[in-house]
């Protein structure tokens, strides 16, 4: 299966990977700063780095655990944002054809970048390709890096003074920013939003958030066949 | 459930996420409604956590500096801005917005 890549191809692929894997990881440094100014010492931080490794699902725990909420709420909230790995290990999977200790390896790695980095390309080797240099880069880069912003972040004091809190909010809005392209999706993001904050004053911190995904369930159990792709866009 | 017990389960959890996607026959999960709900699912519980970081406190909704920072973070988005832009940019607004009132 290897070898049959032109090495203008390879080195293209290994380039945009690198690229991908260079900006996503940095941004590990806010999850680190983001983490411990959410109460998490350095150690749970770095640890959710390594073995949780995806993005959305390490801030959706830190974010729950920061506004007060119970563990538990926050383990739930980041294991539903996990299963759209699974989604992705789907596509992954005959393009990659991995099997035993190299797909049990290779699963670690499945995350929006690889996944991105992989599934558009023509043949097995580029797409193996992409999926390792992608994911490979951005896991050594986003441990560091988390490292980096959790030690910064215990050193600098009360993370409040430095609007810390709000980054938690700006770091979902720029992870649920590209979903919003289609207007069921922004539909579903109003009526996520608005059933959290009503659920707020009613229910223990962590649960609202909880509540509303019952928003995306509904919305997608309920929606008749052929509904999947939503009609002519309306705006931009 | 202790934090380091929620690291720990929630890791090894999406983990296991990941090794079924490349594991199950893809029949089995390849259904509209999955990939439907699969597909509302983040959209529903990123635009709820963006709402409740920025507005809840507890059991309380309060408007401070951190919608401040909000706004920050739409306007750097709409600008096309990264992501480390986005999250320290609203950052550095909202720690502004404080100093200031």
């Amino acid at each position: 299966m290897a070898g049959t890549l032109d090495p203008a191809e390879r080195t293209g692929i290994v380039r945009d990977s690198l690229g991908v894997g260079i900006a996503t990881g940095v941004y590990g440094t806010s999850f680190g700063a983001v983490s411990v100014a959410a109460g998490l010492d350095v150690w749970q931080t770095c640890v959710l780095s390594l073995l949780m490794f995806t993005g959305a699902s390490q801030f959706a725990l830190v974010g729950v655990v920061a506004s007060g909420g119970a563990p538990l709420s926050g383990a739930l909230t980041a294991l539903m944002l996990g299963t759209r790995n699974t989604l992705y290990g789907l596509r992954l999977a005959p393009l990659l054809g991995y099997a035993g200790w190299r797909r049990a390896a290779a699963a670690h790695l499945v995350i929006d970048e690889s996944t991105a980095m992989s599934v558009a390309r023509g043949s097995r080797p580029a797409a193996r390709l992409g999926f390792l240099v992608t994911g490979g880069s951005v896991f050594v880069l986003w441990n560091l890096a988390t490292l980096v912003g959790a030690v910064a972040g215990t050193v600098i004091g009360d993370p409040r003074d430095y609007g810390l809190d709000a980054a938690v909010g700006a770091a979902f809005l720029a992870l649920l920013w590209p979903r919003l392209d289609t207007l069921r999706n922004r539909l579903v993001a109003v009526a996520a939003a608005a059933v959290a904050v009503g659920a707020v004053p009613l229910t223990a911190a962590g649960v609202p958030v909880l509540v509303a995904a019952g928003v995306a369930l509904l919305v997608g159990a309920l929606r008749p066949r052929g509904a999947a792709s939503p009609g002519p866009e309306v705006g931009p | 459930m202790s934090v380091w017990a929620a690291v720990l389960v929630a890791g090894v959890g999406c983990y296991l996420l990941k090794l079924a996607g490349l594991s199950v026959p893809a029949r089995v999960l390849d259904r509209p409604v999955v990939s439907r709900v699969a597909d509302l699912i983040p959209v529903a519980l990123l635009a709820a956590l963006v709402a409740v970081q920025v507005v809840g406190d507890g059991q309380r909704l309060v408007a401070d500096a951190r919608l401040v920072g909000l706004g920050a973070a739409v306007v750097l988005l709409l600008l096309r801005a990264p992501f480390l832009l986005v999250v320290f940019g609203s950052a550095l607004v909202a720690a502004l917005a404080r100093l200031l009132t």
